[in-house]
């Protein structure tokens, strides 16, 4: 029993998560195993995306081995006109002329998603509204202060926020559309869902490989102690 | 042919102890045939040391100790490399679960008083292999060149800096430039490829004959050599191979199960393994939020946030190492296992467990003042357990020690009583199903739950007496 107690609160710390963010992120639909999604995915990225932001780590030929796709078809739809299939999702911006334009040169943003989450990026990309004292005219909910301007504003179309004062503080309580987007909510939540799931998928190509294998290493371990077990209970029956 | 083979085994063996050593250290090693769960972590820390050497080896094939390309590399095994994906995460899962078994393996020590006469040494061999270990982890940390990389190292070496005199040289000789930069990552490549490992080497060597000259301790904590029969082997001792080799096997078998679930599905740990941090490449000119070592370093790095003054700090965090050394001169007591201590013991290593898991966990956290204030009294805790150590283990009522070993049930003897426990507080009882039949389902029964843990609390009331 005491070895149990020890036991467990050695493993009480791992399963305490740290503190979240202020804002309550929305939950992204994940399915790596959604091709389709994917590959919209890609395309809303090299439209929307590419322009400024390279993903540097993955390629165009991977990207057509993990979704499935036909290598020509990835040149044709997804890449850049010019891209060659072995090429990694560069951008065409200069870093130095970016650092000029937004104070900060964008990332790369082949890991985005190892970093913030998906449900971060979900929220975060959906959470742009209408602030005429930044210098691109928008602020963001869950990044406060971005460099970023909302790229996606024709889609989605503006937002703006509904602030109350609590305690004395102007706090943010929802963003309303002003519903002059060319998609409805329900296409563009798609639409980001999508994107997002690319950004994952990008994060780590092998997770789904990974994840498959795994459950045929665990049964071969599995087979292997107990083998090992019996050899031990053989060797071990005369010690008493 | 076979003649020739045999006469080049002749050749061979009239050269060398071979057989000699295996006999000494293997086959005629004699061990206490009563070790238990504690007693896997001495073979799986070999067991992970191996595998650290050769994911490590495999892994600088690809990766470059450059400030400007060494992410990138870091991506490009795990993306474009041939299993380098596997080969990357078995070595930072194998960093961490190094960790957990040197813990738990010094934790056997502390409980079954594995440090004490005749065995010091081997815990000094041992203490030096985790402090080697730490700066092992420490450096190779810094590889990957993320932020935490990076400003995790930056952390710890000003650390150096708060040395009065001398300091600023100190970290500046130490990183080899004003800030942490490719001279610091191209030097703490080699120290991590090349002399800590060969450090940890000579070390566990010294470690292992250390401990096969005196014997294993055992969880009774009696010397099983002090009872021989007349052939000169100690009647409770059984050979080392085939017994404890096929025994350790089975460890490492559940062992690789643990690892392997999270090699293939949580490489991440939720942050604690890999943090997320560390995915952004490293950057001079952008400090994170909340900077926190990964997770084997927060208990120290808990304690020398607790104390105010920078410097003093430096000092407790090396105290708190420091004092683990003179565990076997601390502890007064004679007897070993916890088995037969005081009460007073006992409830002081579950106060000292208590401290750091919580010093652990508060590392990990940024520092708020109430987190602060419990960082201090866990911090005191933490000391009071080692400095007070010859004062309380003076007045402990030892219980009466057994001349030969104890039998203690099995795993497998104890499955029974674990089923019993299981009809017990989940009882087959008749439930009428939607057809109106009675059906016997297992629901679980209020009272032999209440019951059950009124009887734990005394059982665990019992242990700590």
């Amino acid at each position: 029993m005491k070895k149990l107690l020890y036991i467990l609160l050695l493993v009480v710390p791992f399963s305490v998560y740290s503190a979240g963010a202020e804002v309550e992120l929305e939950d992204a639909d994940i399915d790596l195993s959604d091709v389709q999604s994917l590959e919209r995915g890609a395309k809303n990225y090299v439209t929307y995306c590419l322009g400024c932001h390279s993903a540097k780590h993955i390629r165009y030929k991977r990207m057509a081995i993990d979704l499935n796709l036909d290598e020509d078809k990835v040149l044709q739809d997804i890449a850049p006109l010019g891209a060659g299939i072995y090429d990694q999702m560069h951008s065409a911006m200069n870093a130095k002329d970016a650092a000029k334009w937004f104070g900060t040169t964008p990332p790369d943003l082949s890991l985005i998603a190892r970093v913030r989450g998906a449900d971060w990026l979900y929220t975060y990309l959906r959470s742009f509204y209408a602030d005429p004292s930044r210098p691109y005219g928008v602020n963001n909910r869950v990044f406060e202060d971005v460099g970023m301007p909302n790229v996606l504003w024709q889609l989605q179309g503006e937002q703006t926020a509904s602030i109350k004062n609590i305690d004395g503080k102007p706090v943010i309580t929802e963003l309303v559309s002003k519903g002059n987007g060319k998609m409805s909510k329900k296409e563009f939540d798609r639409f980001v869902n999508d994107l997002v799931n690319f950004l994952v998928y990008i994060g780590e190509p092998v997770q789904m490989e990974r994840k498959a294998m795994g459950k045929y290493v665990l049964f071969y371990i599995l087979l292997f102690t107990i083998v090992a077990y019996l050899l031990k209970r053989e060797y071990w029956k005369d010690i008493h | 042919m076979k003649n020739r083979i045999g006469q080049c085994t002749d050749w061979f063996l009239s050269r060398f102890p071979l057989v000699k050593l295996w006999n000494e250290h293997m086959a005629h090693y004699y061990a206490p045939k009563n070790f238990n769960i504690w007693y896997f972590f001495g073979s799986l820390a070999l067991f992970v040391l191996v595998n650290q050497f050769v994911t490590g080896i495999m892994l600088t094939i690809n990766y470059k100790p450059d400030a400007k390309l060494a992410f990138d590399s870091v991506e490009y095994i795990m993306r474009d490399v041939n299993w380098g994906w596997l080969v990357r995460y078995m070595h930072s899962t194998g960093a961490s679960a190094f960790f957990i078994i040197v813990y738990l393996h010094m934790f056997r020590g502390v409980i079954y008083g594995s440090y004490k006469h005749p065995r010091e040494l081997i815990w000094i061999f041992g203490m030096l292999i985790f402090v080697a270990l730490m700066a092992e982890a420490f450096m190779g940390y810094l590889l990957p060149w993320g932020q935490m990389s990076y400003w995790g190292a930056q952390v710890i070496i000003s650390l150096f800096s708060a040395i009065p005199v001398i300091g600023d040289d100190l970290s500046l000789w130490i990183r080899g430039d004003y800030v942490i930069a490719d001279a610091t990552l191209n030097r703490f490549f080699a120290f991590h490829v090349i002399a800590v490992p060969l450090v940890l080497l000579i070390l566990v060597f010294l470690h292992i004959v250390a401990l096969h000259e005196v014997g294993s301790n055992n969880p009774d904590g009696i010397e099983i050599k002090e009872s021989k029969d007349p052939f000169g082997v100690p009647v409770d001792g059984i050979p080392f191979h085939p017994y404890y080799t096929v025994k350790d096997i089975v460890g490492i078998g559940v062992f690789l199960f643990f690892f392997a679930t999270v090699i293939f599905y949580m490489p991440e740990m939720g942050g604690y393994f890999l943090e997320h941090a560390n995915f952004i490449p490293a950057d001079p000119l952008k400090t994170p939020e909340h900077i926190a070592p990964v997770w084997y370093f927060t208990p120290f790095y808990a304690i020398l946030r607790a104390v105010p003054d920078k410097f003093a700090g430096v000092i407790a965090m090396g105290g708190a190492i420091v004092v683990l050394f003179l565990l076997p001169w601390l502890d007064r007591c004679k007897v070993k296992s916890i088995r037969y201590r005081g009460g007073i013991y006992k409830k002081a290593v579950l106060l000292f467990v208590i401290s750091f898991i919580g010093l652990g966990y508060l590392g990990t956290q940024p520092a708020t003042p109430g987190a602060t204030l419990v960082a201090r009294i866990l911090t005191v805790i933490y000391f009071g357990f080692f400095l007070l150590m010859p004062l309380y283990t003076r007045w402990e009522k030892t219980k009466p020690v057994p001349t030969r070993l104890t039998h203690q049930p099995s795993l497998e003897e104890r499955l029974p009583g674990w089923i019993e426990f299981f009809n017990e507080v989940f009882p087959q009882t008749p439930v009428k199903d939607s057809h109106g039949n009675t059906v016997m389902k297992r629901r679980p029964d209020r009272t032999a739950m209440i019951n059950a843990l009124i009887r734990f609390a005394k059982k665990l009331k019992e242990s700590l007496d």
